[in-house]
């Protein structure tokens, strides 16, 4: 806040060092859980990203968040993928496209679209809806950007223009639920489109897997012989923005063979693994080892877990990295909550 | 070709050496740790009170007391100054470089190096946060805990207790820096040296029966050399705590109240408390927290500080505060206490306070004082006083202010400086002054002592490098 004042001010000017520090935050939240100040909580982390969008607007962003910005703008996404191939990753799974008669438009992303890593988050979430029977379709090549990093890295423009042209082809599909991937989705649908006519019914994937997947549909927790400890990493974008720190537990809870274990750090408290605020793509502060997923992997392996667990692509992707940046390859593995469940379904 | 301590020598580089300084530092602790880049500087130029800023040239995390001496070394040899910095809360400039030079940021001497239960204490290096120690001993040690300061969790514990902080359980235990053990400071001149056990290859419990050389280096501000490590004394963490409160509105009758309670000699800590709003809070209100290993130890406390103020004067002056509200009590139960909360009754951001600490029989007169300063720059009054062992208090002058209103700043400044004045007309001592409040206090020193602190700095310190400016004449 003394820095962006001190910029705003005159008294320091724009350099690169002052961008780093602006763009590598990754609007996790934790100074709004935290800030002891009633009057400053609801606005600090909007602050943060207010200056952003300041040096957007006057140009001068790092390069690598000019590139990010720039992919989505001119590409659809920031892989530089044609928007054709957006519904490559369920080829072979038998994935509809959406229709007036399917209940949920399945919104994946650019990361479940794109990355190598995401696109099989993406079709083990497919998976697990189509085993327990909830009727969705995809948009494919009509589904276009959420918007919601770029909108944390202060680009409110391409954020409108981009939720603008998903709120068209929602409508024009007829969408009327849909249910996302990602935290990050999630959040821009639930949160942001409203105010920009976009009125839908906005789910993560986890809120349907805890409806529909009662224990009684689960192997018996009896079932096996051998419990194996995970520990669940909460996504920013449902815990702390969203304040759903119960969902996905309770579906860890319910998985056989599995002894649910903390972290010290955990719910409101977790420790961000740095991809949000568009670092995922800017990586100005996911690698090295000193990164914030580094610490975070070796809190989790502190607690003597094997697994990993969280529901979020970026999360886990980043995740991955840091456990082989701290060679614990051997001690903890990194899953998604999708693939642990499909996995205890007998996938 | 390196000089005998292991350093570059430099040549003049047309940037007034800065940049080769800065590539010396660089040298010592790598680039990752070293910065002069302006957006860092600025913050490392001021802190978060009313006091105006300064310059820093060169930001600088050390790991190690061993890089420490080696920028000592640099320093004295290019005449830089250096000025240590734990978390920077003092909120009264004091390791502010007022000019330029090497700031020393202690946060990444970050460890945690030893707990001894049964000789009780911890050793720990100086960047050490309090939040951290508390975590710390809460998972590994849940019996014995330190005296934690009314500051925000990120306040280093060396720095709080170098410059004579107190925490939860001082009243019952002593302030913080009578908690300290023993120490590992490097002398301005680059020279690594332990004080108290620990210098004769022992355990760090104690630091005495010898010469007291933690006396050159607690209150100094680091113009006499940088503590790197420190040992600090471990207490029982009783698993019960209570707070109780009493209030009356007569003044003059606040010096008997407290050291009644104090010769008492149950509380763990206790405050005296009075906002001018709301109506409610308009009265003075004696906190006391009691603690107990058993229930009915804490019952057998709380029932005795209710005879005792029952019985008072004959009872009625002070009376017992029967239905306290719940978010007083959790903000005393809290440690440690939520002060930043009620320090921003002004809404601006902003505040800062003379730390007075007098004798307890000044209370009175203080207390009026405090009202009429406030009233005078149209300011609202809140107190918060924390009584320290039976024979004090840390008296709070507080003002807050609109960080972005320069009148306002200002405002806040000139209170404090009456406030500070007022302290010293009492006959108390300015807690971590801001370097008026130094000037002040020397001036009104006798001379000799006063000239026993600048010996001493220059016997230390012969290149006057350590954060000059402060104590000084």
């Amino acid at each position: 806040m003394w820095l962006i004042r001190a910029w705003l001010s005159g008294q320091i000017r724009t350099d690169a060092r002052l961008q780093e520090i602006f763009f590598s935050c990754a609007t996790c939240g934790n100074c709004v859980e935290h800030c002891i100040f009633d009057k400053f909580r609801e606005s600090i982390l909007e602050a943060f990203i207010a200056a952003k969008a300041e040096m957007v607007d006057q140009g001068t962003v790092p390069p690598p968040v000019r590139d990010y910005l720039t992919r989505l703008m001119d590409h659809g996404n920031p892989y530089k993928i044609r928007q054709k191939k957006r519904g490559d990753w369920a080829a072979e799974l038998g994935v509809q496209p959406y229709s007036a008669d399917t209940a949920y438009l399945f919104y994946v992303g650019d990361v479940g679209s794109f990355d190598h890593r995401g696109m099989e988050i993406a079709r083990s979430v497919a998976k697990l809806l189509q085993k327990i029977g909830v009727s969705f379709g995809i948009l494919g090549p009509k589904e276009g950007p959420d918007g919601n990093d770029a909108r944390a890295l202060g680009e409110f423009a391409l954020f409108e223009h981009l939720a603008r042209g998903n709120i068209e082809a929602f409508e024009q599909a007829g969408v009327d639920k849909i249910v996302t991937l990602s935290p990050h989705g999630y959040n821009a649908f639930k949160n942001l489109y409203p105010q920009r006519g976009g009125h839908f019914t906005v789910r993560h994937y986890t809120h349907l897997l805890a409806e529909i997947l009662t224990a009684d549909k689960l192997p018996g927790k009896a079932a096996r012989q051998s419990l194996r400890r995970a520990t669940f990493h909460d996504p920013c974008y449902l815990g702390r923005h969203n304040k759903d720190f119960d969902t996905a537990r309770s579906i860890l809870d319910r998985l056989p063979g599995i002894e649910p274990v903390e972290m010290p750090r955990n719910r409101a408290d977790s420790l961000c693994c740095g991809g949000g605020g568009g670092n995922f793509f800017t990586d100005l502060v996911c690698s090295g080892p000193d990164t914030s997923a580094a610490v975070r992997v070796e809190e989790a392996a502190e607690t003597g877990a094997e697994i990993l667990v969280t529901a979020c692509p970026i999360c886990t992707v980043i995740l991955e990295d840091a456990v082989k940046v701290r060679r614990l390859e051997q001690r903890l593995q990194v899953r998604e909550l999708s693939e642990l469940v499909l996995e205890a379904l007998g996938e | 070709m390196r000089d005998e301590a292991g350093i570059f020598p430099l040549t003049h580089d047309g940037y007034g050496g800065l940049m080769q300084i800065h590539d010396a530092l660089v040298d010592i602790v790598g680039a990752d740790r070293v910065s002069s880049d302006p957006a860092e500087l600025f913050i490392y130029s001021r802190d978060s009170g009313a006091q105006p800023p300064g310059r820093a040239d060169y930001v600088v995390l050390p790991k190690t007391a061993e890089e420490i001496s080696k920028i000592l070394h640099l320093a004295n040899r290019e005449m830089v100054p250096v000025t240590p910095v734990g978390a920077g809360l003092t909120l009264s400039g004091i390791v502010v470089p007022e000019r330029g030079g090497i700031v020393l940021d202690m946060k990444r001497m970050d460890r945690i190096l030893e707990v001894d239960e049964l000789n009780r204490y911890v050793v720990i290096e100086a960047g050490v946060s309090q939040g951290a120690l508390q975590a710390y001993l809460k998972k590994h040690h849940p019996r014995f805990q330190h005296s934690t300061p009314e500051a925000p969790p990120t306040a280093t514990v060396t720095g709080n207790a170098l410059i004579h902080g107190h925490g939860h359980i001082s009243p019952r235990y002593g302030i913080n820096s009578d908690m300290i053990a023993g120490m590992e400071v490097v002398l301005p001149t680059g020279e690594i040296s332990r004080i108290g056990a620990g210098a004769l290859q022992g355990k760090w419990f104690s630091r005495g029966p010898l010469p007291d050389l933690a006396g050159l280096f607690v209150g100094w501000y680091g113009t006499t050399g940088i503590v790197t490590k420190i040992s600090l004394k471990l207490f029982p963490k009783p698993g019960f705590r209570q707070v109780i409160v009493f209030q009356t509105d007569d003044i003059d009758l606040l010096p008997e109240a407290v050291a009644e309670i104090m010769y008492l000699d149950m509380a763990e800590d206790f405050f005296l408390i009075m906002q001018e709003k709301p109506d409610w809070m308009n009265h003075a209100f004696l906190v006391v927290i009691l603690s107990g290993h058993f229930e009915e130890e804490l019952e057998l406390k709380k029932t005795a500080y209710k005879r005792l103020l029952s019985d008072f004067k004959g009872g009625g002056p002070v009376s017992f505060v029967s239905n306290l509200h719940p978010a007083l009590e959790k903000r005393f139960l809290d440690v440690p206490p939520l002060a930043a909360l009620a320090a921003d009754f002004r809404k601006g951001g902003g505040f800062q306070y003379t730390g007075a600490i007098l004798p307890v029989d000044q209370l009175p007169a203080a207390w009026r004082k405090g009202i009429e300063i406030a009233r005078r720059y149209g300011m609202v009054c809140s107190y918060v006083h924390q009584v320290l062992m039976g024979n004090s208090i840390m008296f709070g002058f507080n003002y807050s202010f609109n960080r972005a209103d320069e009148g306002d700043i200002e405002k806040a400044r000139l209170a404090l400086e009456e406030s500070n004045r007022a302290t010293l007309d009492l006959g108390g001592m300015i807690w971590k002054g801001e370097k008026s409040a130094q000037q002040m206090a020397l001036a009104k020193m006798e001379p000799n002592t006063s000239a026993l602190i600048q010996r001493v700095k220059e016997f230390l310190d012969p290149n006057r490098i350590m954060n000059p400016g402060k104590w000084e004449v």
